[in-house]
């Protein structure tokens, strides 16, 4: 009886901590959003109320619709990210495939040297990143960041999926060759649908640094046309500083996708992370 | 010699895009940077000054104050992640592990919320909390009769660096939790019932057993956070612009970069001194990580199940 009851207390001092911790987690992204539904007035009187029918505006969206080109920017950051992640799954995949299917010289030393980058932040070649990208005149294309985030997602990606197509049977591959596939399309036809699963653990954990990303849209691509949604929201808010409306509703968008996205892929990237662990 | 195996163009094929466009712009780029930092303008012209940059950065005035300034916050920085950020994750992960719990899923969702926003939306979220105009942070220590406790924590120098050292702990404390969950996941069953067997349980099974068994993972975790906290930029510039302020209170390695390579207001760029503060940061981050390849990982008693 005695060991039942500490238990529950046990569970019980557990969930409060657990749902402190929540709170503070969560209670900023809260306070922004309640606070961009609301009139000017309103978000100085009583900042944690929420949105009623005296204090409810959208003022502040409205601002952003007029002033910002958030649609734009939400395009230019839809088209790096899924161009991107296209590139480094592609790429990935078939270097991850060579080093995990083929025994040759240099196999160990070629891994090494991919993996080299996983340690290394590429942002510490910007300075030479920078003169490539105006020597070819790339600076202010999409293209530019595309070509930098597939290099930045390459190595992890390569590193996580030949992990996993160590693990696609032989037997399999086998029986293609003799049934006279090629090797590409034993990759293409037989491996790739196998390690689907590991392909979304990895575009999950390359799509949110290139789509948070500030420094190389800054510093790559910071004209009108090619702004990022992080970058475009970076900049209107420092435009809009004292229009507070404008600002909560402007931050407010910019959560809202990451958040569904996260929402629809948490599932998938919490697997991802338990089962490299586990490995 | 012509009778040799084939020539197996196909794992070629595989691997050119990869290590072309990783080559490009990852490795020649950085190598590139490096190089340069051993080359300055003299007289308009190009020429090599050896590690003339680094006597520079780490000895004169103009340019080791400011060095060794963001090198000291960055330091600062990374010890609150050590010691806030892992703790935290640490404890949580703990907690969300014990089997009986309920709900855990939806904790794990909500705590990991933070660590995908961008440094954007974290940076602005936590000014217009933390601010006085705004008055949030005040009127919530107000009404647990704190009030007295709050300043205006971004706008001191000596609470800025802090101030923003845990904004980025309650972003990234969920990097620390999911790792160490996934750890803790992993210990089979056989070894708890075991030590429960021998009467160990509750907190003294978690210092005893399971603490030694996951601490392979803090050590990739801590190195994780060095690596991340010594190329940290975004947070800093924007909450406190380019210029770190301040007074420079909270410029770390990256902002520093940024201004020097690109200039600031009335400071010009300077591509050359950019590169031996790049090439610096590389420095650090590989004696960072070659003292947990060979000093800390290899001394790590691993446990195969």
């Amino acid at each position: 009886m005695a060991h039942a009851r500490s238990h529950l207390g046990r569970s019980i001092a557990a969930h409060a901590a657990l749902i402190a911790y929540t709170v503070i987690a969560l209670f900023p992204v809260f306070v922004i959003v309640i606070n961009s539904f609301k009139s000017r007035k309103a978000i100085f009187a009583d900042p944690l109320a929420l949105p009623g029918p005296g204090t409810f505006d959208l003022v502040g969206y409205q601002t952003v619709m007029k002033q910002g080109d958030f649609l734009l920017y939400f395009q230019n950051s839809m088209i790096v990210t899924c161009a991107s992640l296209f590139c480094v799954l592609l790429f990935g995949a078939m270097a991850a495939f060579a080093l995990s299917e083929y025994r040759f010289r240099g196999n160990l030393l070629m891994g090494l040297y991919l993996a080299l980058g996983i340690m290394i932040p590429i942002r510490l070649g910007t300075v030479a990143i920078l003169e490539i990208m105006v020597a070819s005149g790339l600076v202010n294309t999409l293209t530019a960041l595309i070509l930098v985030y597939t290099a930045q997602g390459l190595p992890l990606s390569v590193f996580i999926l030949s992990e996993f197509m160590k693990s696609v049977s032989d037997d399999l591959k086998n029986a293609g060759r003799i049934d006279g596939l090629s090797e590409y399309a034993i990759f293409f036809r037989l491996v790739l649908p196998l390690v689907r699963p590991a392909m979304a653990t990895v575009a999950v954990f390359t799509m949110i640094p290139i789509w948070n990303d500030l420094w190389f849209p800054l510093i790559l691509a910071p004209a009108e046309e090619t702004k990022t949604v992080t970058l475009g929201a970076q900049v209107f808010i420092g435009q809009f500083v004292t229009n507070w409306n404008a600002v909560l509703a402007a931050l407010s968008l910019a959560i809202l996708p990451v958040l569904v996205l996260y929402l629809v892929f948490s599932r998938q990237l919490i697997r991802g992370i338990t089962a490299g662990a586990v490995k | 010699m012509a009778q040799g195996r084939p020539v197996r163009w196909h794992i070629a094929v595989f691997l050119a895009p990869a290590v072309a466009v990783y080559t490009a712009l990852m490795i020649i780029p950085l190598f590139g940077t490096l190089a340069q930092s051993l080359f300055n303008l003299e007289a308009g012209a190009r020429v090599f000054v050896g590690l003339g940059n680094f006597r520079r950065l780490f000895g004169e005035a103009l340019w080791s104050d400011a060095f060794w300034n963001a090198l000291g916050n960055n330091l600062w920085f990374f010890l609150i992640h050590m010691l806030v950020q892992n703790p935290i994750g640490i404890a949580l992960a703990a907690l969300l592990s014990s089997p009986k719990l309920r709900m855990a899923a939806v904790y794990r969702t909500a705590i990991f919320v933070p660590t995908i926003l961008s440094f954007v939306i974290v940076g602005f979220v936590w000014k217009l909390i933390l601010s006085p105009i705004w008055g949030i942070a005040p009127g919530m220590l107000d009404a647990v009769g704190l009030k007295s406790l709050f300043a205006p924590w971004l706008g001191k120098e000596e609470y800025a660096l802090t101030a923003l050292a845990l904004v980025s702990v309650w972003q990234f404390v969920g990097i620390p939790m999911m790792l160490i969950y996934a750890a803790l996941l992993s210990i089979p069953d056989e070894v708890l019932e075991a030590a429960e067997m021998d009467g160990i349980t509750g907190w003294s099974q978690f210092w005893k057993i399971k603490l030694p068994l996951i601490l392979p993972a803090i050590g990739i975790i801590s190195i994780l956070t060095f690596v991340g906290n010594f190329n940290a930029f975004d947070l800093i510039y924007v909450a406190q612009g380019a210029l770190a302020g301040p007074n420079y209170a909270t410029d770390i390695l990256g902002t520093f970069l940024y201004r020097t390579f690109f200039g600031f207001q009335l400071q010009t760029g300077d591509p050359y001194m950019g590169s031996a503060i790049a090439g610096a940061m590389f420095g650090i981050i590989l004696i960072g990580v070659c003292l947990y390849l060979f000093g800390i990982q290899t001394r790590l008693r691993r446990y195969q199940f």
